[in-house]
């Protein structure tokens, strides 16, 4: 997964780098740049990246897609390329056809449930669902009598509370009642809501690995332009050691990151060690953009904290992105039992068995 | 592009997995036959020659070197695995610890055909015990400020000085040192420092033993008193020790070893917590156990990177500044849990036992084999900020 060996990886930053700018879309109050991003986007097939070409995607390998949600994290666009990814691959799950539009998963939390009831209607309510306001369509994953399934359902037909992150990006509460999906088929055995909280986990923590990247980056840079007591502010160690440790945590996200989409890319089911590996990632991202945001943050001063800025675009959107699909206290517990039920002895296989 | 490190998600192969039974089943056997009880970091003694033996014959160590110097020639990735398995049951490395991961791969790169001939095999075996002499009374970090003096004479070098915090001198057979050749120049304050190999157990060498807060003894005093090291032990170049020292410190700084010291005390607390834990004690535990999880991929990483030939020095840093800050950690967060961890709990005592030895340990790990602020130094370097 290195940044530029990768075609999808390529195609994807060229068109970030020519139509997401990050000053020139910090400056633009209208967000104008969002349409003619999305047409690019969707025009080099990147949103079904994970849909299968006979399902209407574009059929890039998981691992290829894993890659792109790293460098769109090292963009922080707030376009729902993740959440079409996603949702993509959700209905590829049960062989749904993907439309050509912007979508969503839900739901995107481990506590919300839909269910289904004997008619074929689906409801219920999910929060924090991202992107749901401007979503044409949502791939829902509910659970009826006989088992989970997965949903095509028009976004036209939920009724939604239009919400904001904590990154400004849309982040709605969905409310299904009785609606009737587009499309509906069951999921593949063993497939439950579990398997979708840790690959949207993953999709989560590939993205805030990149966006420590970019702050890494810009704070570098900045601390080689800024001078202070009649010194660049990066020749005073206190300045070095906050670097330094802002370098540990952005490498320590990415290592998570992309060795739990690794690992999922190359997995058969998702077991145990798949677990560990996704929940870990998502932990231990979550933490890196608390404490790797702060030292960027403290890097910058004031400069940093204004809107004018385009620190926040990467600080904000990471500590949002901590919330969705299980944050970092959800999976610590869960991750927690996991290794209790297996006992103290099978601690170290698990850790080990990769 | 960017400043960021990528750590690329190596997988250990299959043939690891199979050695990896094998470590277990050794250290198993070991166990039975009352060698050492994984239960207890804290023992007195930690040197165990017989054991270092054992595991010479199962040709686990200088497993990386080439077969005419007795090794086996076999993956930097199966290495790891020997070392993360012996480390994870306590077992009493100290005797060959060092002479596998760092003495022998300097040797191997700077010592003289006969003296690789004579030593390294004789590692293999496990029979020799390395110590490292850096440290002196006025110079820890500042590696290059070291004043041990080594004085040209007839046929070798007169040593005369003294190394201290040197782990195992008491017990070593051979030494790798710096000794100054040279002065410093004003060009280069890092000149004139010259790496040797030292035999130790002779006259002209005095140990003194140095107690420790935890009340273990490792570390020593060592003084050279018109101290006789011939010519063909010099290792490298004259006066050029600082070319020589960076690359190894790859080797020494990216293992399991920098974050699994205390590990023992999460095993224990998952045991004392038991199989249904309260959500405290989950969120605890899950918490430790991520963290612990993207530590040992990342040095898993630079094995990897270590067997692709590159000197990933940076890459090793970060990976010991955040595992030796999370080892030392780990106690503290362990006790923080261990304080709700039920009366009845059949393993409290050990745990207690273990967190009392391991608190005691912990302040030395951020600062053994490269402190903290040695190695932020270092990855502000590599960042391109000094």
């Amino acid at each position: 997964m290195a940044e530029s060996d990768n075609i999808v990886v390529e195609t994807a930053e060229k068109i970030f780098a020519d139509l997401a700018d990050p000053q020139t879309i910090n400056n633009d109050k209208k967000d104008s740049w969002q349409a003619p991003l999305w047409q690019a986007l969707s025009e080099a097939g990147l949103p079904l990246s994970w849909v299968p070409d006979d399902l209407g995607g574009s059929g890039a390998s998981l691992a290829d897609g894993f890659a792109l949600l790293n460098a769109a994290g090292r963009f922080a666009v707030a376009v729902p390329l993740a959440e079409t990814m996603l949702a993509g691959w959700l209905l590829a799950q049960a062989r749904i056809s993907s439309p050509e539009s912007e979508m969503t998963v839900v739901p995107a939390s481990p506590k919300d449930r839909i269910t289904r009831d004997a008619d074929g209607a689906l409801s219920g309510r999910a929060r924090g669902v991202p992107f749901a306001k401007t979503a044409k369509h949502f791939a829902v994953l509910a659970h009826g009598k006989d088992g989970a399934v997965i949903a095509l359902v028009d976004a036209s037909k939920a009724r939604i509370e239009s919400g904001l992150n904590v990154g400004y990006d849309h982040s709605d509460t969905i409310t299904l009642d009785k609606v009737q999906p587009i499309t509906v088929k069951p999921a593949p055995k063993g497939f439950d809501q579990t398997t979708l909280m840790l690959m949207g986990g993953v999709a989560r923590s590939l993205q805030i690995a990149g966006a420590l990247e970019a702050m890494l980056d810009i704070s570098v840079r900045y601390s080689n332009e800024r001078v202070a007591f009649e010194k660049k502010i990066s020749k005073f160690q206190a300045v070095q050691h906050n670097l330094a440790r802002l370098a540990g945590e952005s490498a320590a996200a990415l290592a998570a990151a992309t060795s739990a989409a690794d690992a999922i890319a190359n997995a058969k089911s998702f077991d145990d060690e798949v677990y560990l590996e996704a929940a870990s990632a998502k932990i231990r991202c979550a933490e890196a953009a608390e404490k790797g945001g702060a030292i960027a943050h403290q890097v910058h001063g004031a400069i940093g904290f204004t809107s004018e800025h385009i620190l926040h675009r990467y600080s904000l959107r990471a500590l949002a992105w901590r919330d969705d699909f299980g944050s970092e206290s959800h999976w610590a517990v869960e991750l927690g039992k996991l290794v209790a039920r297996r006992g103290a002895d099978e601690l170290w296989p698990l850790v080990a068995s990769r | 592009m960017t400043a960021a490190l990528r750590f690329d998600p190596i997988r250990l192969p299959e043939k690891c997995e199979q050695l990896r039974k094998e470590v277990r089943a050794f250290l198993a056997e070991e166990i039975a036959a009352g060698t050492f009880d994984p239960h207890k970091p804290n023992r007195e003694d930690t040197d165990a020659p017989e054991f270092s033996r054992r595991v010479g014959a199962k040709g686990w160590l200088g497993m990386t070197w080439p077969k005419k110097y007795g090794g086996q020639e076999r993956s930097f990735l199966e290495r790891y695995v020997v070392t993360e398995e012996m480390r994870v049951a306590n077992a009493p490395t100290r005797r060959f610890f060092v002479a596998d991961r760092q003495s022998g791969p300097v040797l191997l790169k700077y010592a003289p055909e006969h003296i690789k001939m004579e030593i390294l095999p004789r590692i293999c075996r496990g029979e020799i015990c390395f110590a490292i002499g850096m440290s002196e009374p006025n110079s820890g970090s500042d590696l290059f400020a070291a004043k041990t003096r080594a004085t040209k004479a007839d046929g070798g070098y007169l040593i005369n000085g003294t190394k201290i915090w040197t782990s195992s001198a008491h017990i070593a057979d051979y030494m790798i040192a710096i000794f100054r050749t040279s002065p410093p120049t004003k060009e280069n304050r890092r000149h004139g420092l010259t790496q040797f190999l030292v035999k130790m157990k002779q006259p002209g060498i005095k140990v003194n033993p140095i107690g420790q807060i935890t009340g273990q003894y490792e570390f020593n005093e060592v003084v050279f008193t018109d101290f006789f090291v011939p010519d063909d032990h010099v290792l490298g170049e004259v006066d050029g020790a600082w070319k020589q020292a960076t690359s190894e410190l790859a080797y020494e700084r990216s293992g399991p070893e920098r974050f699994l010291e205390t590990y023992y005390v999460l095993t224990e607390l998952v045991r004392a917590v038991g199989p249904n834990p309260d959500t405290r004690s989950a969120e605890g535990i899950g918490r430790l156990v991520a963290q612990l999880h993207t530590m040992r991929r990342m040095s898993v990483s630079v094995a990897g990177m270590l067997q692709a030939g590159k000197e990933p020095v940076v890459e090793a840093s970060i990976v010991k500044d955040i595992g030796t800050v999370w080892e030392q950690q780990l106690p503290h967060r362990v006790r923080d849990l261990a304080a709700f961890v039920e009366e009845t709990a059949t393993n409290r005592e050990t745990l207690e036992r273990q967190l009392d030895f391991a608190i005691k340990t912990a302040p030395k790990l951020t600062i053994q084999g490269g402190t903290t602020e040695v190695l932020r130094g270092i990855i502000a370097r590599g960042l391109g900020l000094r």
